[in-house]
C-alpha cells in the first residue's frame, strides 16, 4: 500500500478527475457499464416478454416440421378450420419444436441460474467470509475447507453434485453455488482482514460496540463494492456453467427450453443443420459478455485497489 | 529451501483430506441405500447384501472411510459397474489423449498469451491493447462447446481441412495424431489465453515503468531485449502462478471439450460415467483430477526461486 502514497503515474491519472468523483457519476459514464447493461437489458426485456414476441410453445412437438432451415415457413389449420402460416425463423429441431421460441423462453433459465447463484454465493460467502476474518479459532479451519473446495475444478464439482440429486433447476442452482462460494468468502475475508485493524474499527470496539452491530455498520459496508463486482463474474461463470450442464445432459431436463438442452439437442445433426447449435451459442456468448462488461466496467469505477493500481 | 518444500507439502495434506472428504461423502450423501444405488436397478437382494459388505457400510462411517482413503491411495478406486472393470485400468486407458490434448493446450496458450499481454502492456492505451483486451473479455465469454463448434464449421466442414472429430492415438503416427488434436486444443485454448494475456498484461505494466528498464533502454538496450530479459523476467512470478490456477479452468474445459470432439480421455469418461450414475468412476475422475490440479501448483510454488533469485524461503 506504499504506493499509494508516493507520486507516480498512475496517481495522475486519478488527477485528471479531481477530488472523489461520485461512484454513481462514474458508473453511468463508463463505456463498457453502458453498452453491456444495455444488452443484457435487452436480454432481460427479452425473457420477460417472450410470450408475447411471436413465439409458441416452446416444448410443442410437430412431427411434420422436423429439421426445418431458418427461415422455413408452413401452413396449419387451426382448431376452427381456418389456416395460418408459421415461419420458423430459426428454423426447427429434430422434433420439430421452434427453435426461435426455444431460444427466447431460454433466456429465462440462463437469467434465472445466473441471479441466483450470484445472489446466494455472494451471501452465503459474505456471512462465513465476516465469520472467518473476525473469528481467528474459526478462521484456520474454514479456510483449508474451503482451500479443498478449490481445488475441486469447478465444473468437476458441479458434475458430480448434480448427479447425487434429481435434475432440476434447484439442484443445479445449488450445484453452481457451492464451488462458487468459496471464492466469494476469500474475498469477502481479505477484505475483512484490512478493515478490523483500521482506527474507526477500533474505535467502534472501544465505544462499546457489539460484534453483530459491528460487523453490519462497520465491516459489511466496506465488503459491498468488491462483492457486487464478484457478484457480476460469478454471475457470467454460473450461465456458463448451466449451459455446458445442459449441454453434457447432466442438467436441467432436456425438455425444458435452456441454451444448453437446444445445443445438446442439435449436436447430432450439427454437420446439416447447423442453427440449432449457432443459434442458442450466440445468445449466450453475448449475454455472458454482457455480463462480463458490466463487471469489468463496474470493478473499474466501484474497486477502489484496482482503480489504483491501473 | 528444503525445509519450504517440506513445509509445502504438508500444508497440502488438510487441502488433499478436504478433498478426499468431499469425494468420499458424494456418495453417501445420495438419498438412499448406495449399495442398491451401486448395484442398479436389476439387483436382486443378495447383491445389494454382498455389495454392502464388501464396501463394510455396517461399519462405522469413520471407519468406512479409513478402508476407502487406505484403498485409494494404493491405486484401488473399487470396480466400474457400468464399464465393468476396474476403475484403475479404465483411467490408465484414458489418460494418454487428455494428457495430449492438455500439454498441446498449454504450449499453444504460452506462445500466444504471453506475446499478447506483453504487446498490449507495452503499447498500452492504443488500439492494440483495446484490441487485445476486448479479445480476452470476448474468450471469457464465449463458452468451449460453442466455439468448438464454430471451429469445426469453418475448418472442418465447411473447408474441410481438418477431421471433424475422433482421436489418433500417438503410437499410431504423429501427423494423424496432431490434426485430430489441433482443433481441440485451439478451442480448449481460448479462455485460457483470455486469462494469462490478461495477468501478463497487468503484471508488465507493473514493471514496465520500473526503474531497471529505464536504465536498460538508457543504456542502448533495445525495445526486445529490454522486454524480454528485464521486463518479462521480472513479471513472470505472477504469470506462472496464473497459469498453474487456470488448469482448473483447463480441466473443466477437457470434460466439454473431449464431449465436442468424441476424443475417448478422461474428460468424455466422467461425462458417460456420470450419465450412467457410475459413482466409483466418477469419485476416482474427480480425486485424480483435483490431486493433478493441486500438485501442479505446489510445482508452480517451488519454481519461483528459478524464476526470481531474490524469493528466498
Amino acid at each position: 500500500m506504499k504506493a499509494v502514497a508516493e507520486p507516480s503515474p498512475v496517481v495522475l491519472v486519478d488527477a485528471a478527475a479531481p477530488g472523489v468523483p461520485q461512484a454513481r457519476g462514474r458508473v453511468s459514464r463508463h463505456r463498457s457499464i453502458v453498452i453491456g447493461g444495455a444488452i443484457l437489458g435487452a436480454v432481460v426485456l427479452m425473457a420477460v416478454l417472450a410470450p408475447a414476441l411471436g413465439t409458441v410453445d416452446p416444448a410443442q412437438i410437430d412431427p411434420v416440421a422436423r429439421n426445418r432451415r431458418p427461415g422455413a415457413e408452413r401452413t396449419v389449420r387451426n382448431a376452427d378450420g381456418t389456416q395460418r402460416t408459421l415461419k420458423y425463423w430459426m428454423g426447427t429441431d429434430s422434433l420439430g419444436r421452434d427453435v426461435y421460441s426455444r431460444v427466447v423462453y431460454g433466456a429465462r433459465v440462463s437469467l434465472i441460474v445466473g441471479a441466483t447463484v450470484a445472489a446466494i454465493s455472494s451471501l452465503v460467502g459474505l456471512v462465513i467470509g465476516i465469520l472467518a476474518g473476525y473469528l481467528r479459532w474459526l478462521d484456520n479451519l474454514v479456510m483449508r475447507i474451503m482451500d479443498g473446495l478449490m481445488s475441486i475444478p469447478a465444473i468437476l464439482l458441479a458434475i458430480g453434485l448434480v448427479m447425487l440429486s434429481r435434475a432440476g433447476l434447484l439442484s443445479v442452482i445449488l450445484a453452481i453455488v457451492i464451488p462458487e462460494v468459496p471464492r466469494v468468502v476469500r474475498l469477502v475475508r481479505s477484505v475483512v482482514l484490512s478493515v478490523r485493524e483500521e482506527p474507526y474499527v477500533e474505535a467502534a470496539i472501544a465505544l462499546g460496540a457489539r460484534l453483530p452491530r459491528l460487523f453490519v455498520f462497520h465491516v459489511m459496508p466496506r465488503t459491498i463494492a468488491p462483492l457486487i463486482v464478484q457478484a457480476t463474474f460469478v454471475c457470467a461463470s454460473a450461465i456458463i456453467v448451466e449451459a455446458i450442464l445442459s449441454f453434457l445432459g447432466v442438467g436441467i431436463p432436456p425438455e425444458t427450453p435452456t441454451w444448453g438442452n437446444i445445443m445438446a439437442e442439435g449436436r447430432a445433426l450439427f454437420r446439416i443443420f447447423p442453427h440449432n447449435i449457432l443459434f442458442p451459442g450466440v445468445f449466450l456468448a453475448v449475454t455472458v459478455l454482457a455480463v462480463n462488461m458490466l463487471g469489468d466496467g463496474l470493478r473499474d469505477t466501484l474497486d477502489p485497489r484496482i482503480r489504483k493500481r491501473l | 529451501m528444503l525445509v519450504y518444500v517440506v513445509k509445502r507439502l504438508l500444508a497440502t495434506i488438510p487441502v488433499m483430506l478436504v478433498v478426499a472428504v468431499v469425494v468420499f461423502s458424494m456418495l453417501r450423501l445420495t438419498a438412499g441405500d448406495p449399495a442398491a444405488i451401486i448395484a442398479g436397478d436389476n439387483a436382486t437382494s443378495q447383491d445389494i447384501a454382498a455389495i454392502r459388505a464388501k464396501l463394510g457400510l455396517e461399519r462405522p462411517i469413520v471407519e468406512q472411510f479409513g478402508i476407502w482413503i487406505s484403498k485409494v491411495v494404493r491405486g484401488d478406486f473399487g470396480e466400474s459397474f457400468f464399464f465393468k472393470r476396474t476403475v484403475a485400468s479404465l483411467i490408465a486407458e484414458r489418460i494418454e489423449p487428455t494428457l495430449a490434448l492438455a500439454v498441446l493446450t498449454l504450449i499453444l496458450t504460452v506462445c500466444m498469451a504471453v506475446p499478447l499481454g506483453i504487446v498490449a502492456a507495452w503499447r498500452r492505451g492504443t488500439w492494440i491493447d483495446r484490441g487485445v483486451m476486448g479479445l480476452s473479455v470476448l474468450g471469457f465469454s464465449v463458452p468451449v462447446f460453442v466455439i468448438g463448434y464454430a471451429l469445426i464449421y469453418v475448418f472442418a466442414i465447411h473447408f474441410a481441412w481438418l477431421p471433424v472429430q475422433g482421436y489418433q492415438r500417438l503410437g499410431e503416427g504423429i501427423g494423424g495424431f496432431l490434426e485430430r488434436l489441433i482443433l481441440p486444443s485451439v478451442t480448449l485454448s481460448v479462455i485460457y489465453v483470455a486469462l494469462i494475456a490478461r495477468i501478463t498484461r497487468a503484471s508488465v505494466l507493473e514493471v514496465l515503468d520500473a526503474d531497471h528498464v529505464r536504465t536498460a533502454r538508457a543504456k542502448g538496450l533495445g525495445e526486445l531485449p529490454v522486454l524480454i530479459r528485464h521486463v518479462l523476467r521480472n513479471a513472470s512470478v505472477p504469470i506462472v502462478t496464473v497459469i498453474g490456477l487456470g488448469v482448473a479452468l483447463l480441466i473443466g474445459g477437457v470434460v466439454v471439450t473431449e464431449s465436442v470432439y468424441a476424443i475417448p480421455g478422461l474428460g468424455r469418461l466422467t461425462v458417460d460415467a456420470v450419465l450412467a450414475r457410475d459413482y466409483p468412476t466418477v469419485q476416482a475422475v474427480i480425486l485424480l483430477f483435483s490431486v493433478a490440479y493441486v500438485l501442479i501448483n505446489l510445482l508452480v510454488d517451488l519454481t519461483y526461486t528459478l524464476l526470481d533469485p531474490r524469493i528466498r524461503y
